[in-house]
């Protein structure tokens, strides 16, 4: 028994190292190479490189224009989490707590919208925005997170309407009774109860609209709005095939997740578990 | 009174955002399928169903579609496969599990379109190098020069980077399995494979309605991925039904067209995303 036992553990421990070197090899690769120059790379990607010089780096966050694209992509991620966070509360408290028939209704359009796929919406989008109202050309920015605040309100209503529903009313009546509002109510009382599920929303949608391409590339026509992936796009067509200056422009664009990651993993994963159960 | 202005305080800002960015623009792409327009500025005039009539005979778009839905049924099966037995592997009890989990899940944070350029080093980079060097004849192949092989390199980066977020679906599912279940089948007589294929997986239904559902719908919306790795190359044999519109509509500078495509990419979404939880609810009840 002991000895299957051994054997168990043995395999399991071979197959999730062997899991870890295939999912963190490409990351690998990348610090590797993100040291050389074209002439090392193309002889050998695998090599370890002869200095650590961070000249490319340098010359990297000059070409990208690295800190205005950080704080564009920042701003615009940071603006809409927060908006889709606030209102898909607000909204999700108050379609449990006051059941219209109008209110049941709504909900039951969001949950449904879930299934549009973003491509059959955004041809009429760059119609209804840009080329009717303008607003492509004249506010990029706000439009764009309206837009987000829009697409992200579904799934976060949808999450929050089923952690409320778990909150006994008990609290609530009490703050009712001692003649506070609804309102006050909910930003005393049900907010602060909501703190983990926030939490998760944010991070879901941070992910999300940090990395998005597709929206960001139809709204954002002008190179000082740009976010990074928008900015990843553009140099890697300038310098193409030149990776001694696209890998650490890779690794520069994917930096700022993963240190987050190391620092908050234990509140992503658990975020990710939370949104998928309920 | 006081009721509606509630109303609107609590529901009104999700409700502007929503109608902005989903309501207004879906319910408006159903009208703009019916006009002939070739730009966003170009004048616009009734067309009835002229532009379903051009979709329908366009090969290029059934050719995308067809591909979308072998790379929807290949990386359903092997994200959902690899995503579970990340899982097994990391719920069994073993040291430093959560080290592994945190590292199976780090490629969820990357963009579908810097995870394309990384793995374009490495299909057009790294591994030919590789290949030379071992003398692997399959490494040495340029996969993304190869249309059947461009296909299976997004298949493998699609696995590569979403089986870690299914894995964690797949723990939630896996430690709310009772411990007493699981004990009384060992009990009984159950060797471990047989109790992972008639309990575990049984019990696990719930998990893979979501699973299966998310890996449906991000495999047909693939944009990113597909652009950025093989853009639709070589010679457009990978180019998937996203790439297909969006190309139709903002660079052939067909609207109408792209439109009503977009529109038949969602009635097929909604079919199948509507079938598949319908069937996997009814399994979840019955099994």
């Amino acid at each position: 028994m002991a000895d299957r036992r051994n054997a168990f553990i043995i395999i399991t421990y071979s197959l999730l190292i062997a899991a870890l070197f295939i999912f963190l090899f490409p990351f690998l690769l990348l610090i590797v190479n993100s040291f050389k120059d074209n002439g090392q790379i193309l002889e050998n990607p695998f090599s370890l490189p002869t200095s650590l010089s961070i000249g490319h780096f340098v010359d990297v966050i000059e070409k990208m224009n690295f800190l205005v694209t950080f704080k564009n992509s920042v701003l615009i991620t940071v603006v809409s989490v927060v908006l889709i966070s606030l209102f898909s509360a607000m909204a999700a408290y108050y379609m449990v707590r006051v059941a219209t028939r109008f209110n049941k209704t709504f909900f039951a359009i969001l949950v449904a919208s879930m299934i549009i796929p973003f491509q059959s919406i955004m041809i009429p989008l760059i119609y209804i925005y840009g080329a009717q109202l303008k607003m492509i050309e004249m506010a990029p920015i706000p439009l764009l997170i309206a837009l987000y605040v829009g697409f992200g309100s579904a799934f976060s209503v949808f999450i929050y309407h089923g952690f409320i529903k778990s909150i006994p009313l008990e609290l609530e009546e009490a703050s009712l009774i001692d003649g506070c509002t609804r309102k006050q109510t909910f930003f005393k009382v049900v907010m602060p109860m909501l703190m983990p599920t926030s939490v998760t929303i944010a991070i879901l949608n941070v992910l999300w609209i940090w990395n998005d391409y597709l929206l960001p590339s139809l709204v954002l026509t002008k190179e000082h709005y740009y976010t990074m992936p928008i900015k990843m796009k553009v140099f890697n067509g300038t310098y193409m095939n030149n990776w001694e200056l696209l890998i650490p422009a890779i690794l520069m664009t994917v930096l700022p997740v993963l240190i987050a990651y190391l620092f908050g993993q234990r509140y992503i994963i658990r975020g990710v578990m939370q949104g998928a159960i309920k | 009174m006081k009721r509606l202005g509630n109303q609107l305080f609590f529901t009104g800002p999700t409700m502007i955002f929503f109608s902005i960015a989903l309501l207004i623009p879906f319910v408006y792409g159903f009208y703009l399928t019916l006009m002939k327009m070739a730009t966003p500025v170009s004048p616009m005039e009734y067309a009835g169903v002229e532009n379903y009539l051009r979709a329908i005979r366009d090969n290029k778009f059934w050719d995308s579609m067809w591909l979308t839905i072998k790379y929807v049924g290949a990386t359903i099966v092997l994200v959902n496969v690899t995503g579970f037995a990340l899982a097994y592997l990391v719920t069994s009890g073993l040291r430093k599990q959560n080290f592994f989990r945190t590292a199976f899940f780090t490629p969820n944070l990357i963009g579908g379109l810097v995870l394309g350029y990384i793995w374009q080093f490495i299909f057009v980079r790294s591994l030919p190098t590789l290949g030379e060097k071992l003398g692997v004849e399959l490494f040495r192949l340029g996969w993304l020069g190869d249309a059947n092989l461009a296909f299976w390199a997004l298949v493998i980066v699609t696995v590569w980077q979403s089986a870690g977020y299914m894995m964690i679906i797949f723990i939630a599912g896996l430690i709310s399995i009772p411990r007493d279940v699981i004990e009384a089948s060992t009990i009984d007589g159950a060797n471990s494979w047989q109790r992972l294929t008639r309990m575990t997986i049984p019990l696990m239904v719930p998990a893979f309605v979501i699973t299966v559902f998310l890996s449906l719908k991000n495999a047909f919306m693939v944009y990113d991925l597909n652009f950025a790795l093989t853009g639709g190359g070589p010679y457009d044999s990978t180019k998937m039904v996203s790439m297909h519109v969006v190309q139709k509509a903002f660079i052939e500078n067909n609207y109408g067209v792209g439109q009503a495509e977009a529109i038949i990419l969602f009635v097929i979404v909604a079919v199948v995303t509507g079938v598949q939880v319908y069937y996997s609810k009814k399994m979840e009840v019955s099994g």
